[in-house]
């Protein structure tokens, strides 16, 4: 089951499957395709760049309807700091970065050990986490609202770091599976019997070769903790304890709102991550498409 | 010893899901069937009366309705732009990677903050999709005389109030551009990386036997794609069926009831009545596996993955 999951991580993906040009004028066609793919993309990053520029509006200017600035001013970006909202943010990155880190404490030996060893109840796990793959925490927000108010834990970054934690274990297990499948098992032998010990050769040879499996399991959790809404929305009751999602939608709720402060908050929130996620596209749609196939 | 070591390396994995992913599964079942005070205090059983009170509520069919509505546009919408996003992707032009990555954004950027930004896009009176229109409409006007109120056009999303997310009648189009909108990169990745696993050479094959472009992609490309196509489109029901922060950001489920699917609507009844609205958790739950059973069936899944 799980050794049918081909990473693919390094091999480059695209093939060229349309070699066949019209003989006619081969460059006015691929002019034609680079123009349009260039406008598909500039309208998918569109909605960012005005996050931006209304971030970098004047005051002043907010409610003119202009198409662009008459100047630039910084000061949301570099007053964030001073702003209530830097508290969130500090909440934000506790948050993804606990559940990044329970994540792999938990996914990597159930991951290695899954990979090598057969067990009873092996396929049974690996049927849990495909389950939990296809779960989201938003259908079953009231559940587990009760639970964390059963245990008293409602109003904590706790919570949402487990939450988080135990909702992004699925792609975690999957991804590292694939990895550690696929290092032979002979070289971890060799180690070991080069006087490593068995944990010695796991870490020695086992795990910097499935570094980019690791790394991408990281910066996935860690993207898909900051970007989670609807579960922080719920158990996070106290401003204090809320992420910068919750507090910049419940600030956008108020009576005068501060847009230009708003923006700040939501490209502070969302730049960082886009280009984050540029770095591990690849192995994300391998990872996600994969894990529900097999 | 040696029998309890799987328990060692897989067991906080289990226990983990055990405790966030499953227990909270049976605590919305069991919480639907309970009456719970407002403050969270178990007053005793309620039986059936959650139910009852949840399929009497007035707007339920309209939601149940609408949440069906929602999903299959969005997902069909989704389906065959990122058809044709991924043809045009596949080609080899000079840039082809910069422009992919532009196509991630919407991805990787938390869908609450893309819906915030369309929220002030949309604003009345400063939005800039209101300034393109009437920045359109003087141009119109200036260019061709004609007065731009009299075009079907630009009168259609909202008409001169301009308030499309005001109006129940525009509001639900724009949430349904919306969640289309933060599906589509990943679709069209997932698309791409299926494109990429078809042989050359059984194009080369098509082109020998005369096949035309249409035939080729009807005949080979698309039946080809259908792995990555399914696998896509399922993953796209669950996240839309379960999306929340767009409607949320948006429109908060209003005008009225008007934009409000059963996941909206599951969270307005958690501040009045914690045990109805754990009802329309479970409801909501059994129409998302009914929904991708019905998917798998007729894209007759286990074909495709045995």
């Amino acid at each position: 089951m799980a050794t049918q999951t081909a990473p693919a991580p390094v091999r480059h993906r695209h093939v060229s499957t349309h070699r066949r040009r019209s003989r006619g004028m081969p460059r006015l066609k691929t002019t034609v395709i680079a123009a349009a793919a260039y406008l598909i993309g500039f309208f998918f990053l569109f909605p960012y760049l005005v996050m931006i520029l209304i971030s970098l509006r004047p005051q002043t200017e907010l409610r003119s309807a202009v198409w662009f600035p008459e100047r630039f001013d910084f000061s949301a970006i570099t007053g964030f700091w001073s702003t209530g909202l830097a508290h969130n943010l500090t909440v934000s990155l506790q948050v993804a970065a606990g559940s990044t880190i329970l994540v792999l404490l938990v996914a990597l030996p159930a991951a290695y050990y899954t990979a090598r060893h057969n067990f009873r109840g092996r396929n049974l796990f690996l049927v849990l986490v495909l389950v939990t793959q296809m779960f989201q925490p938003t259908a079953m927000v009231v559940g587990i609202y009760r639970e964390f108010f059963t245990f008293g834990m409602v109003d904590s970054v706790i919570s949402l770091i487990l939450v988080n934690g135990g909702f992004n274990l699925a792609f975690a297990v999957w991804i590292l599976n694939a990895y550690f499948s696929s290092i032979p098992r002979e070289l971890e032998e060799a180690a070991f019997i080069d006087g490593n010990g068995r944990f010695g050769a796991l870490f020695r040879v086992t795990l910097p070769l499935a570094m980019p499996g690791v790394i991408t399991a990281l910066i996935f959790t860690f993207i898909a903790a900051w970007n989670e809404f609807v579960v922080a929305l719920t158990l996070a009751t106290s401003p204090e304890n809320q992420p910068l999602p919750v507090a910049l939608q419940s600030y956008m709720g108020q009576y005068s709102v501060n847009w230009q402060e708003l923006f700040a908050g939501s490209v502070i929130a969302t730049i960082p991550v886009i280009i984050l996620f540029a770095l591990i596209e690849r192995k994300v749609v391998g990872g996600l498409t994969a894990g529900s196939i097999k | 010893m040696k029998k309890w070591e799987p328990l060692a390396w897989v067991g906080p994995a289990v226990l983990l899901i055990a405790a966030v992913v499953i227990w909270p599964v049976v605590e919305m079942i069991r919480s639907s069937f309970l009456e719970i005070s407002r403050f969270g205090v178990v007053r005793g059983s309620a039986g059936t009366a959650n139910y009852v009170k949840l399929f009497g509520e007035r707007v339920f069919g309209d939601v149940m309705v609408r949440s069906v509505i929602w999903v299959v546009a969005v997902v069909a919408l989704t389906v065959l732009i990122s058809l044709a996003l991924a043809q045009l992707f596949n080609q080899k032009f000079p840039g082809r990677k910069v422009a992919r990555w532009a196509l991630i954004a919407p991805w990787a950027a938390s869908v609450l903050m893309t819906a915030i930004v369309f929220r002030w896009m949309l604003d009345p009176e400063v939005g800039i999709i209101n300034v393109i229109r009437w920045d359109l409409g003087t141009f119109v006007q200036n260019t061709f005389g004609i007065e731009p109120s009299s075009l079907g056009l630009l009168s259609a999303m909202g008409g001169e109030a301009a308030d499309q997310l005001g109006h129940a009648s525009t509001s639900f189009p724009w949430l349904i551009f919306v969640a289309v909108f933060v599906s589509v990169p990943f679709t069209t990745y997932a698309l791409l990386a299926g494109l990429a696993t078809i042989p050359a050479d059984v194009y080369e094959a098509a082109r020998m036997d005369g096949a035309g472009k249409f035939r080729t992609y009807w005949s080979i490309t698309l039946p080809l794609l259908r792995p990555a196509l399914t696998v896509a489109a399922l993953i796209n029901v669950m996240n839309v069926f379960n999306s929340f922060p767009i409607i949320w950001a948006m429109t908060k489920g209003g005008p009225e009831y008007d934009t409000t699917t059963t996941t909206i609507f599951m969270y307005i009844l958690k501040g009045a009545n914690i045990g109805e609205s754990a009802a329309m958790s479970v409801v909501n739950f059994g129409m998302v596996i009914v929904l991708t059973l019905i998917f798998l069936r007729v894209s007759r899944w286990k074909q495709e993955v045995a």
